[in-house]
């Protein structure tokens, strides 16, 4: 494809430039900040990943002291807390940005400047509860936080401050995420480009954000009950003054069960981005695999009981649940046998990004069994806060979402960075992670079976629990061993020159259609889509151009700007502001930051105009 | 260009390293394991373990099998020229596997509701013994109701008889679990939960809080002990009417002393020492540990407790008395005492 010159014109006096460091801060382009998603979440994967190596560390052998047993509740806390809010929804969000309005034929999504404020509010979050590691201690009652555990009584340092906090304040990013995209993908889709002609991780975008927009609000109240419990003097559950401890395990469970299917949706539209690719076949199924997404959502939220199982709700109750447990694999195997059918009869190209794609399936299986397992209520009750929970839900979230991200990144590199990373490393980060990911997890369901209960900071010998628990620990250092090849292979090829191919793994859908990596305005005239993989379809029966919906001509942008960052900044200190009881400047900073959201309601963006300039005899009419 | 090695490579050496963590993860039969039930709960509670593996065994060896055959059949070869027939998918696959899928579902949902009406508890009748659990952060409280007898961290039970568990918190959410008796319950403050278990033969089964419950949540253990019927209830007439005999100088100086120090916490039966906030301390020898299953319950691990509560077990409530080697060494010989 040839180069594509253009021309900034600067139409407006308000349209400013920015460069360097201001560029990223300022910018709304999604697919800048689909990057920055990606940055920050692999950099808080790193410190998550710390906090599992400690815990692996102390759990080497019986009344271990490499860390008190306070420190130890932090760091487990921490990992979970990390590993889901700011790791696992950052880095699909950020394939979503980058990815999905391309897939979709789009210059952007339909907010963006409300885009970088979920961007930031996310990443300024994520520093501000890191920073209760240095301000009297992490949270360290659970990623779940369960009460009257986390109530200021039993927790009376800073830490489930910063957790109550923390977590409002990125929860609100991501429903905006779920707003802005659920807009994108209905109204901003490319002429022709039908519901049943986008690509499944467009699909899978789609439904995530719809669970995401229901599942979203109960933790936001759960969050905001307890912080006018330990800020404020409330008792919602102050159980002698009358409050309920299952209330808050209801709400969060609510909202906890669809999370998880929102952590691991988008990697199930990676999955069905990389099999079909790389078996040079078309997705097995496609209606059915939409299908599944939606039933699964829906089904999502009607298991959330099936974590209180222990908590004497009745056989009434845990057989309702049980069962509706149990009907959600259904949706979830009909997903793994497509695509089993997509690989039979292919042509098989093993890829870094399709090894993680493959190894998703059968390690995404064992998740599921040790899930059905689960959702028998009478057995749960033995595995239940176990180590066999443990290693379930290590499967789905790390075989699953993890194995998926990384699939994604290998995939999706070459288009949002220009260039490919190394198959070679790529091979060996793989096997080591893959190696490394069983040794750890696969121990812990005997560990579960023989009566290891979950965080513990210690256990006693004579239980046949040491020795899988320090095989354990030798896979956590097998994984980071793998893990830093990735960081190796990233860096290295950020230092060599761009490849800049377009299509280098001649896929499917929209996206690699488009040079790599992607001008400012995605499309230099919006495609007119007449087929499901249409790229796909142009490549096999002409040259590989998509017709054209419009005439070449200016492209209207929006104006970079530094009010997201801003508005995103003034929350935070409202919420150091809140933590540190100091109610003036919290109410002073909550003031200034609805003035900046009013600001941005009345302020209209001109934007201003690119003009790609289309080379000789290329121009579509 | 990418190589293509064998295929079969890249599944055997990791098969066969799961394999080996599986296997050097011990399939032994520890102490507090699920997998060796000595009750009637937990026994049904396996049954359901393995009809649920044996069904999913099948499934993931037919996936597995599946899987690997495509990979090593189809993968793509050099002598490749066109593209593999463009298949979009088959309704007849798509129903067959929506049935199977929820047919199992049923399958396992028959036992699973079966057991969950089997396992509730029992009305309460005569041959029922009830047995009240207090949790605490982190040490159990055992009350027998109409008996007057009081203890913690270890639960004697009759062998062959149904034992109700009641099941309240004092603080925080605890989880009451004995696996080789049965599945856990949440201690929840602001309600009481039951359990029923039966052990089937007489001994010492361990049993742990399952329940992220603070800094001590991995030192609140306890023990039950299942005994002949006529041993169980000689163990709770002991209970009613043990006496305290302080009779060597040692002795006599470590009574002075926990009426001093300890009354306000610790109640031992038939004494004046009434506290009702740390462990019922009534025939403290016949327990194996002591501090939930910190310590053994020997000289030294009393003395090591005495010395400092919290050095030895996170979260401890109990408060460093700063007492001397001597104070120690005469509360020792007095809890000694106390058979």
């Amino acid at each position: 494809m040839a180069a594509i010159t253009e021309r900034m014109a600067l139409t407006h006096p308000q349209a400013r430039s920015y460069h360097g460091v201001w560029a990223w801060l300022a910018s709304v382009d999604h697919k800048k900040i689909g990057i920055m998603y990606i940055y920050a979440a692999l950099f808080f994967m790193a410190f998550g990943g710390a906090e599992a190596l400690l815990v692996r560390i102390q759990l080497w052998q019986p009344d271990n002291h490499f860390v008190s047993a306070e420190t130890f509740n932090q760091l487990f806390t921490m990992h979970g807390v990390t590993m889901i809010f700011l790791v696992a929804m950052p880095i699909l969000i950020g394939y979503i940005n980058a990815i999905v309005p391309l897939q979709i034929g789009a210059r952007d999504v339909a907010f963006p400047r409300m885009n970088a404020l979920s961007l930031w509010l996310f990443v300024l979050g994520g520093l501000f509860m890191y920073t209760s590691w240095f301000m009297g201690g992490a949270p360290d009652a659970g990623w779940f936080n369960y009460v009257p555990l986390s109530g200021a009584h039993y927790s009376p340092g800073a830490g489930v401050d910063f957790y109550d906090i923390g977590l409002q304040i990125t929860g609100i990013g991501t429903l905006m995420t779920a707003i802005n995209f659920l807009v994108t993908i209905l109204n901003m889709r490319a002429p022709g480009m039908r519901l049943l002609r986008m690509p499944m991780f467009t699909w899978s975008a789609l439904i995530t954000m719809l669970l995401i927009l229901f599942a979203f609000p109960p933790i936001t109240v759960n969050l905001i009950l307890q912080m006018m419990d330990r800020l404020f003097h409330a008792t919602f559950f102050n159980i002698p003054l009358g409050g309920n401890a299952l209330l808050w395990q209801n709400l969060f469970w609510i909202f906890g069960h669809p999370e998880v299917y929102i952590v691991i949706l988008p990697a199930f539209g990676i999955i069905s981005e990389i099999i079909p690719t790389f078996s040079r076949k078309p997705l097995f199924g496609y209606e059915s695999m939409a299908l599944a997404l939606s039933v699964i959502a829906f089904l999502s939220f009607m298991v959330w009981t099936h974590h209180m199982f222990a908590d004497g709700l009745g056989p009434i109750v845990n057989s309702i649940f049980a069962i509706t447990s149990m009907l959600i694999a259904v949706p979830t195997g009909i997903k793994i046998f497509n695509w089993l059918a997509t690989l039979w009869g292919g042509q098989i190209r093993f890829t870094t990004a399709n090894l993680y794609a493959l190894a998703f399936i059968p390690l995404f299986v064992i998740g599921g069994i040790s899930g059905v397992m689960l959702a028998m209520a009478p057995a749960d009750l033995q595995y239940n806060d176990s180590y066999f929970v443990v290693a379930h839900f290590h499967y789905v979230l790390f075989g699953g979402t993890l194995m998926g991200a990384l699939a994604g990144l290998y995939y999706w590199f070459p288009k949002i960075w220009g260039r490919l990373l190394d198959e070679t490393l790529g091979r060996w980060n793989f096997w080591l992670v893959f190696i490394g990911f069983n040794v750890t997890f696969f121990p812990m369901h005997i560990l579960g079976l023989e009566g290891m209960p979950r965080r513990i900071s210690t256990y006693a010998p004579g239980y046949g629990w040491t020795t899988p628990n320090q095989i354990a620990t030798v896979g956590a250092f097998i994984l980071l061993i793998g893990m830093l090849i990735l960081l190796y292979n990233l860096i290295r090829t950020f230092a060599r020159r761009p490849d800049l191919v377009a299509d280098p793994w001649d896929a499917r859908s929209l996206e690699w259609s488009i040079p790599s990596p992607t001008p400012e305005y995605n499309f230099a005239q919006l495609p007119l889509i007449e087929h499901r993989d249409a790229f796909w379809v142009a490549k096999r029966e002409g040259t590989g151009e998509l017709p054209k919906a419009e005439p070449p001509g200016p492209i209207h942008m929006p104006s970079p700007s530094l009010s997201p960052f801003f508005l995103a900044l003034t929350i935070i200190i409202a919420g150091y502001a809140a933590l540190l009881h100091a109610d003036w400047l919290a109410l002073l900073a909550m003031l200034a930051v609805f003035w900046q959201i009013g600001l941005q309601l009345v302020h209209e963006d001109p934007g201003y105009h690119v003009h790609p300039e289309i080379p000789a005899g290329g121009a579509a009419e | 260009m990418t190589r293509h090695r064998r295929p079969g490579f890249k599944v055997s050496l990791p098969l066969v390293v799961t394999l080996a963590a599986l296997l050097l993860g011990g399939c032994g039969l520890g102490k507090q394991s699920t997998l060796s039930p000595a009750g009637p709960v937990a026994q049904a509670q396996l049954s359901m373990l393995y009809e649920s593996l044996a069904i999913m065994a099948v499934i993931f060896i037919v996936v597995a099998a599946v899987f690997v055959y495509s990979l090593i059949r189809f993968r793509a070869r050099k002598t490749d020229t066109e593209l593999p027939k463009q298949v979009h998918g088959s309704t007849a696959l798509e129903i067959a596997w929506t049935i199977i899928p929820i047919i199992i579902i049923v399958v396992l949902s028959i036992s699973t509701v079966h057991y969950a009406f089997a396992l509730e508890s029992p009305p309460q009748g005569p041959g029922t013994v009830q047995v009240q659990v207090i949790g605490h952060q982190f040490w159990w409280e055992f009350r027998y109701p109409g008996t007057g007898v009081v203890t913690a961290n270890q639960v004697h039970i009759p062998v062959g008889k149904k034992v109700n568990f009641s099941l309240q918190s004092a603080d925080v959410v605890h989880s009451f679990w004995v696996p080789r008796l049965g599945g856990k319950t949440d201690l929840i403050p602001g309600r009481t939960n039951t359990l029923w278990l039966e052990a089937s033969k007489p001994g010492v089964y361990y049993g742990q809080c399952a329940q992220l419950c603070g800094a001590g949540h991995a030192y609140m253990k306890f023990t039950v002990l299942a005994e002949s019927p006529a041993a169980y209830r000689q163990w709770l007439r002991h209970m009613q009417h043990d006496t305290v005999s302080a009779t060597t100088p040692a002795q006599q100086a470590g009574l002075a002393l926990f009426k001093q120090d300890c009354a306000t916490c610790h109640t031992i039966q038939g004494t004046p020492f009434q506290g009702k906030v740390g462990p019922n301390l009534t025939a403290l020898m016949g327990r194996p540990t002591i501090g939930a299953g910190t310590l053994p319950n020997t000289a030294a691990g009393l003395a090591q407790w005495l010395h400092d509560p919290s050095a030895v077990k996170p979260g401890a409530k109990m408060p460093d008395l700063g007492l001397s080697e001597s104070q120690i060494h005469s509360l020792v010989a007095f809890l000694e005492t106390l058979k």
